[in-house]
């Protein structure tokens, strides 16, 4: 009997994992999200199901497995279904090459950063899907906004994603998180602050958080291009997006705060603390500040972060030829 | 050009001033009630539905069924019955016949206050406006707030039949002269 290869049994329990804690994770992210939603505004947030209100996400989710699924007359039923598969299943792709720990890695490829951004792209073919096959012109207003935003702030994502890897001189982040150190002042971020922040914010429009939460701004188009989806078709939306957030906070982590380097503590702790951190900031920043304008959103990203993030690419790239030399 | 920049530079420190705000909130005690375990007491200016006030004696209303505030009443959902001229017993006739024989004015002795004082609180919208034109002040708004029912009808009140309720004296009937809830009570 052949042996199962080493390699396919790793990819295998990693996506089990994955699979798993993504679930979770979107789980744990709506009670966060609504508690500090609630304790923001000087309310409980879900208090009665479970203890503090844990269990409350657990019983939406059934409900939203246990509701109808709904397809507007006029739609397209093929890609209508398709859209929130396609949200979802790169999701899990965007997981494996994440250096969670030392060594503790799904996929070690040398252009795992590469792979991340690719795929992240296919989310916004899924809000385009979404918002056109649904026959719905708050979708179709939801899917154009989505492409529009999606486009613009993937630019300089990738320009400051470029600035650190430019300094590591790779594109695996297992190798880029080797090359910093257990205490802040030897993080990446002290090198690159202006990438960090032009990475961050561009991660919020990328993920479609408030305030850049355009495509599906509440007030403005129902639920944006995902306003024709019910049960489970919408749950997958969501429960994508929290991914997304978790990779991008994922990312930042490895890119900027060192990974899973940390005093004390073992690895995987420390990357979860900082992700978790991130992921509160996002968290924050939702329910602190009044969404955007669609042209202020997009005079963000073209007239500031694009041209900051080009200069900074420039610096570094510079900075970097220098220390060749010397 | 460099007061734009300056300009930028304020603008993102007011990002983390607005971050601020929500921490402190965040971390703030909670300013809301869990509701059906607990609920607010400071509810002295919540217009709940009317009531009558009571005169000194408890159960007895201070109306004097003049019929004012139906009249205000913007919403049509009052009706005040006036309760009916009691028929003298041959007692009280006599004596009354007496007395007019002496040449005494007879004593008024219609009571005052409604038989019934009928209010629809569906179409009650709490303007005030039959307080305000009650000329002796008998009507006011509880602070019953969790008031609830299954059918419209709960919301139709007899407010003589609520005031005696309330004053423990549920049971008696309305139809009973005021007379005897008095002594009873």
């Amino acid at each position: 009997m052949n042996a199962i290869p080493a390699e396919l049994l790793r990819i295998i329990i990693g996506l089990v994992a994955i699979a798993v804690s993504v679930g979770l994770i979107g789980l744990v992210m709506v009670w966060v999200e609504r508690k500090v939603a609630g304790h923001i505004q000087r309310r409980p947030g879900p208090y009665e199901v479970g203890p503090n209100g844990l269990i409350q996400p657990l019983c939406d989710a059934l409900k939203l497995v246990g509701k109808q699924l709904f397809m507007p007359k006029g739609a397209d039923p093929i890609l209508f279904w398709l859209a929130p598969v396609l949200a979802f299943l790169p999701v899990l792709l965007l997981f494996l090459p994440l250096p969670v720990g030392d060594g503790l890695q799904t996929l070690d490829v040398n252009l795992g950063l590469l792979l991340i951004l690719a795929f992240s792209g296919l989310a916004v073919l899924s809000v385009l899907l979404a918002g056109w096959a649904s026959n719905n012109k708050y979708g179709l207003l939801g899917a154009a906004r989505g492409v529009a935003q999606a486009v613009a702030y993937e630019i300089p994502l990738l320009l400051s994603v470029l600035a650190v890897s430019f300094v590591a001189g790779s594109l695996d982040l297992a190798h880029v998180v080797k090359l910093q150190g257990t205490w802040p002042w030897n993080w990446n971020i002290m090198t690159q602050p202006l990438a960090f922040l032009i990475y961050i914010v561009s991660a919020l429009g990328e993920t479609n958080r408030a305030p850049f939460d355009l495509p599906e701004a509440e007030s403005e188009l129902t639920a944006g291009f995902h306003t024709e989806y019910s049960g489970m078709g919408f749950g997958l939306f969501f429960l994508a997006e929290y991914a997304n957030m978790v990779v991008v906070c994922s990312v930042a982590t490895a890119l900027f705060l060192g990974g899973w380097h940390g005093p004390v503590l073992p690895g995987p702790v420390w990357f979860v603390l900082k992700v978790s951190a991130l992921m509160l900031l996002m968290v924050f920043v939702r329910w602190t500040y009044p969404r955007v304008r669609f042209d202020q959103l997009l005079v963000i990203n073209w007239k500031w972060l694009l041209p900051l993030a080009v200069a900074n690419l420039l610096l570094t790239a510079f900075f970097v030829k220098l220390a060749q030399f010397a | 050009m460099i007061k734009e920049a300056l300009n930028t530079v304020s603008d993102l420190w007011s990002l983390m001033v607005g971050l601020r705000v929500t921490k402190k909130y965040f971390l703030d005690p909670q300013v809301t009630v869990r509701y059906p375990w607990k609920a607010v007491s400071n509810i002295a200016s919540y217009k709940g539905h009317l009531e009558l006030v009571s005169a000194k004696a408890p159960g007895k209303p201070k109306c004097i069924s003049c019929g004012m505030c139906a009249l205000a009443c913007p919403s049509n959902c009052l009706t005040v019955v006036k309760r009916k001229v009691p028929k003298p017993t041959p007692e009280q006739a006599q004596a009354e016949a007496e007395a007019k024989a002496k040449g005494e004015k007879p004593k008024d002795k219609t009571p005052k206050d409604p038989e019934q004082f009928l209010y629809d609180y569906t179409l009650c919208s709490l303007c005030g406006t039959c307080m305000e034109n009650c000329p002796v002040g008998a009507l006011a708004f509880t602070g019953s707030t969790y008031l609830a029912g299954y059918s419209r009808e709960d919301f139709h009140f007899d407010l003589v039949q609520v005031l005696k309720n309330q004053a423990g004296l549920e049971g008696v009937d309305a139809s009973v002269a005021p007379e005897t809830a008095e002594s009873e009570a």
